[in-house]
């Protein structure tokens, strides 16, 4: 594990930097009350994931074409990125919606959507 | 020669039926208002003649007319020169011994005349049988359509299409008011208006033609099961044709009345064809063929009369064996018996259709049909088949059947004669002078007068059917039955007037002792001859001689009565008599056509023995269509009676007196009636009231209508009525009942199955869903932090799962 530190930066480095992200991103998203919050955390795990995508689509990362996503990977994260772009947009805009008809913005206070 | 005949005659028999066919589906779109279904029907039936005429023609080109035919080379010559039934010679035995071999000596071979006299005849008859086609053929059971042709067949073939050929032309006029729309003054609706109906011209001929080929059927049936078929159809044609203005209730009934009352006669044929079927295993007359033409069953005229008895009546062999068979101790007795069942059964269905005591009471009131009907149907041809079944049957009738024929028929023609005295609606006269002559026909018949009850069949049709269709010529004019509103009508309607006349010279048996006379002369002076040959051999029996004599006389009395009443004196209602015309030429035509044959249809062709009455073409053709073996005497087993030869009648002893007492009688009947209604010398009135009694005996027809309908129609009514009641208080109460309690129990079981099953299964299945949509709800809490949880879980287990729990 702590072998890590004294190699040079390759695709585990990225990897784990990917997970934490992520991790931190989901916890985000479970604990935050705040909608904005949990639109952070959102992004967060989708950049957490995004991050691996291109470290897999790297050659200088990941030697064997085998593991390789090459292209792929950038353009699948490009896909993320304007995904989680337009995302935002909407769920902004559902935030804001929801903020002027209940004056807060806890996602606690929005369970109208119950079974 | 058979062939030849057989299809003449089908031909002769189908026409008919495709005229039938023609009429049923064209009739109305023949001619304006269907007039030419009339000349279908009569152009077939013309047509029928004259191939029947070719026919006879043929048969005595080949048999020659003498009585003693020449069946095959061999006896021809002995035939001729013994047997000349002209000559009074007796055979020369020595001649008869090298020429005739011994089956063919059969008729001549008996103990008191048979071989002594030039009558009879040698060798069996001539007859060609065989099958057209097989309606079922099941192993034992062979029904088939089929023909048995003889010179009495040919002859019948010829009456019946002469006879009804006239009266389909008579008919032309007669139903001549059917051909547009009829008001029919006898039915009153309930408004109190007369009925106005369609013209019926086309079913009329419909019916005629059915019912020419239902007659042929019966006279041409090579089998008794054939015979029986046909005999229904007429049956169901004289329903139609009495029911044929069947808006009057009269009509109806009457129809009713004679269909049903054939029915009882029928129930007695039905047993006698069992008893016959049931024991000899054939139905057919001659004998069954192959296609070979072979004879592989012999028929129940062979196995009555073998060739080998000389043609003597026996017991059949299967009679006996299905006696033993069902265990009598006396086989030859049963089967005996067996045999006399067979025979009293056929005879029953003839009682039935000839109408004969105690089933008479239908023909009278069948004159509600239309007029040419009862001179075709119920008097010419019809009636006459069951003595023309019976002449056909005659070998199997053991001489107790006979006697119980000649029994029947006796009592039949003096009841008849005495209901005709007082009848006063002419058509009714005829009717009961129809009963009375079958009861002759039926009477020679039973006493052993084979050749005279045939004889008289064939002259009685003549002018029968001559006599009503002159009284449907009346009725035409007058618009009445009734003859005390007629009188006088000689002088309006001359034809008329004295071809009935001669249809009343001819019934009564009018001519010239010993010398010469007209038709009814020599068919009644054979019956009465025979009757005292009879009753000289029974003593025991002799007075039906006397009551045959009687009712001579009396047949004479109502037939002039009527005769006098129609035509002579003066008119008795002046409105009537002043619209009376003769009738057009279409219908006295056949009168005077009918008049010709009534006059001459009997009559002695040979110039030289024209005295000799057995000198008749016709009495020579009858007697090559005797049964086998019914020339001789022979004596019953069971009933004390003895039944003479017909040629012992011929003696000169007995023909002399029999012919002088019929004159005699017919004589004083004529006379008496000339006193009572002509000359004036004796006032009807005052002997009516003299035999008071005796009259309203007669005019109630001897209360038969009564009496059955004290015996059977009553207690009938009576059971019908308690059965119903029974069937409505008992068996409708069980029945509605147990329907109730049938229908409250399916309902309660109806219902706890479909609430426990069908519903409950639903139920359940929707209760299970509901409650796992219930459970499903749970987490469906709202709470976004919570699916972020359930997801990351989620994706965790999955990884977890895929990590350790799917992989190897």
């Amino acid at each position: 594990m702590f072998d890590l530190l004294s190699q040079p930066v390759g695709l585990t480095h990225y990897l784990i930097v990917g997970a934490v992200m992520f991790v931190a991103g989901a916890v985000c998203m479970a604990t935050k009350r705040n909608a904005l919050g949990v639109l952070m955390g959102i992004e967060l795990v989708l950049n957490g994931a995004n991050l691996n995508f291109v470290a897999f689509g790297s050659n200088f990362l990941e030697r064997n074409p085998a593991y390789q996503l090459g292209l792929d990977g950038q353009i699948i994260s490009l896909f993320v990125i304007v995904l989680a772009a337009a995302e935002a947009a909407v769920a902004l805009a559902i935030v804001l919606n929801f903020y002027n008809n209940h004056s807060t913005v806890d996602v606690d206070r929005a369970d109208e959507l119950k079974g | 020669m058979e062939s030849i005949l057989s299809n003449l005659l089908l031909l002769a028999w189908l026409l008919p039926l495709a005229s039938f066919c023609v009429i049923l589906f064209f009739g109305p779109r023949l001619g304006t208002a269907g007039r030419g279904a009339a000349f279908v029907a009569t152009g077939a039936i013309v047509s029928g003649f004259a191939l029947s005429l070719t026919a006879l023609i043929l048969w005595v080109g080949a048999h020659g007319i003498s009585g003693a035919h020449h069946a095959d080379s061999a006896d021809t010559h002995a035939a001729d020169k013994a047997l000349s039934p002209d000559s009074q010679v007796a055979v020369d035995p020595a001649a008869a011994t090298v020429h005739l071999v011994a089956a063919d000596h059969g008729d001549a071979h008996s103990d008191s005349h048979g071989g002594d006299h030039g009558h009879g005849r040698v060798g069996p008859k001539v007859a060609y049988f065989g099958d057209w086609y097989t309606l079922v053929d099941f192993d034992r059971l062979k029904i088939t359509i089929g023909y048995y042709i003889d010179a009495l067949t040919i002859l019948m073939f010829t009456m019946v299409t002469l006879i009804a050929s006239c009266i389909h032309f008579y008919a032309m006029g007669y139903m001549h008011d059917e051909l547009h729309d009829v008001t029919d003054h006898e039915v009153t609706l309930s408004n109190g208006e007369h009925l106005k109906r369609p013209g019926r011209y086309c079913r009329f001929f419909q019916y005629l033609s059915l019912f020419c080929f239902s007659m042929l059927g019966i006279v041409i049936a090579g089998n008794i099961a054939m015979t029986f078929v046909f005999w229904e159809l007429v049956g169901i044609c004289s329903y139609f044709l009495i029911g044929f203005y069947i808006e009057r209730k009269s009509a109806s009934t009457a129809a009713n009345k004679a269909f049903i009352v054939n029915r009882v006669g029928d129930f007695g044929m039905i047993i006698g064809l069992m008893a016959l079927w049931g024991s000899l295993g054939t139905f057919s007359f001659g004998g069954e063929k192959n296609a070979a033409g072979d004879i592989v069953k012999s028929g129940m005229f062979t196995q009555a009369r073998a060739e080998a008895d000389h043609y003597a009546l026996k017991t059949p062999e299967a009679m006996v064996e299905s006696a033993r068979q069902m265990g009598a101790e006396d086989p030859e007795h049963t089967g005996h018996v067996l045999l006399i069942v067979a025979g009293l059964g056929i005879f029953c269905g003839c009682v039935g259709k000839s109408a004969q005591f105690p089933l008479h009471v239908w023909l009278p009131d069948a004159m509600e049909g239309p007029t040419p009907v009862s001179a075709l149907v119920h008097s010419a041809t019809m009636v006459a088949a069951g003595v023309f079944l019976v002449g056909r049957f005659y070998p199997m009738f053991t001489p107790e059947v006979l006697l119980t024929i000649a029994i029947i028929g006796c009592i039949t023609l003096f009841m008849a004669a005495t209901i005709a005295i007082t009848a006063t609606d002419i058509k009714r006269v005829l009717a009961y002078s129809t009963l009375s002559q079958l009861g002759y026909m039926m009477f020679a018949l039973g006493v052993g007068g084979w050749v005279a009850g045939m004889l008289h069949l064939i002259t009685h049709a003549f002018f029968k059917s001559l006599l009503f269709m002159c009284s449907g010529s009346v009725i035409h004019a007058v618009h009445t039955n009734e003859m005390t509103q007629m009188g006088g009508l000689r002088r309006k309607m001359p034809i008329t007037a004295y071809t009935m006349l001669v249809g009343c010279l001819a019934i009564i048996g009018a001519g010239v002792p010993t010398l010469v006379g007209l038709s009814g002369y020599y068919s009644k002076d054979a019956i009465l001859a025979q009757a005292l040959h009879f009753g000289k051999n029974n003593a025991a029996w002799d007075v039906m001689f006397y009551v045959a004599a009687a009712g001579a006389a009396i047949t004479a009395f109502y037939m002039f009565r009527l005769w006098f009443m129609t035509f002579i004196g003066q008119p008795r209602d002046p409105s009537r008599y002043d619209h009376a015309h003769e009738s057009p030429r279409v219908m006295w035509m056949p009168l005077v056509v009918l008049a010709f044959f009534a006059i001459f249809v009997a009559t002695p062709a040979d110039i030289e023995n024209f005295t000799d009455p057995t000198a008749s073409p016709m009495v020579q053709l009858l007697e090559q269509a005797r049964p086998d073996g019914t020339g001789i005497d022979f004596s019953g087993q069971l009933a004390a009676v003895m039944m003479p030869a017909e040629h012992g009648s011929h003696d000169e002893e007995i023909h002399w007196a029999a012919g002088m007492i019929a004159f005699g009688t017919a004589m004083f009947g004529l006379l008496l009636a000339c006193c009572l209604y002509w000359w004036r010398i004796l006032d009807p009135e005052e002997v009516r009231s003299m035999f008071a009694p005796i009259h309203r005996f007669l005019r109630n027809k001897w209360w038969f209508d009564e009496l059955y309908d004290a015996i059977f129609i009553r207690p009938t009514l009576f059971c019908g009525r308690c059965i119903a009641q029974f069937d409505r208080g008992a068996i409708d109460w069980l029945i509605d009942h147990l329907a109730i309690w049938m229908r409250s129990f399916t309902t309660g079981f109806d219902r706890w199955i479909d609430h426990l099953f069908v519903d409950g299964l639903i139920n359940w299945v929707a209760q299970r869903t509901y409650a796992l949509g219930i459970w499903l709800r749970k987490p469906q809490t709202g709470r976004l932090r919570q699916y972020v949880v359930f997801i990351v879980v989620g994706t965790m287990a999955m990884y977890l799962l895929a990590t350790f729990g799917l992989t190897n």
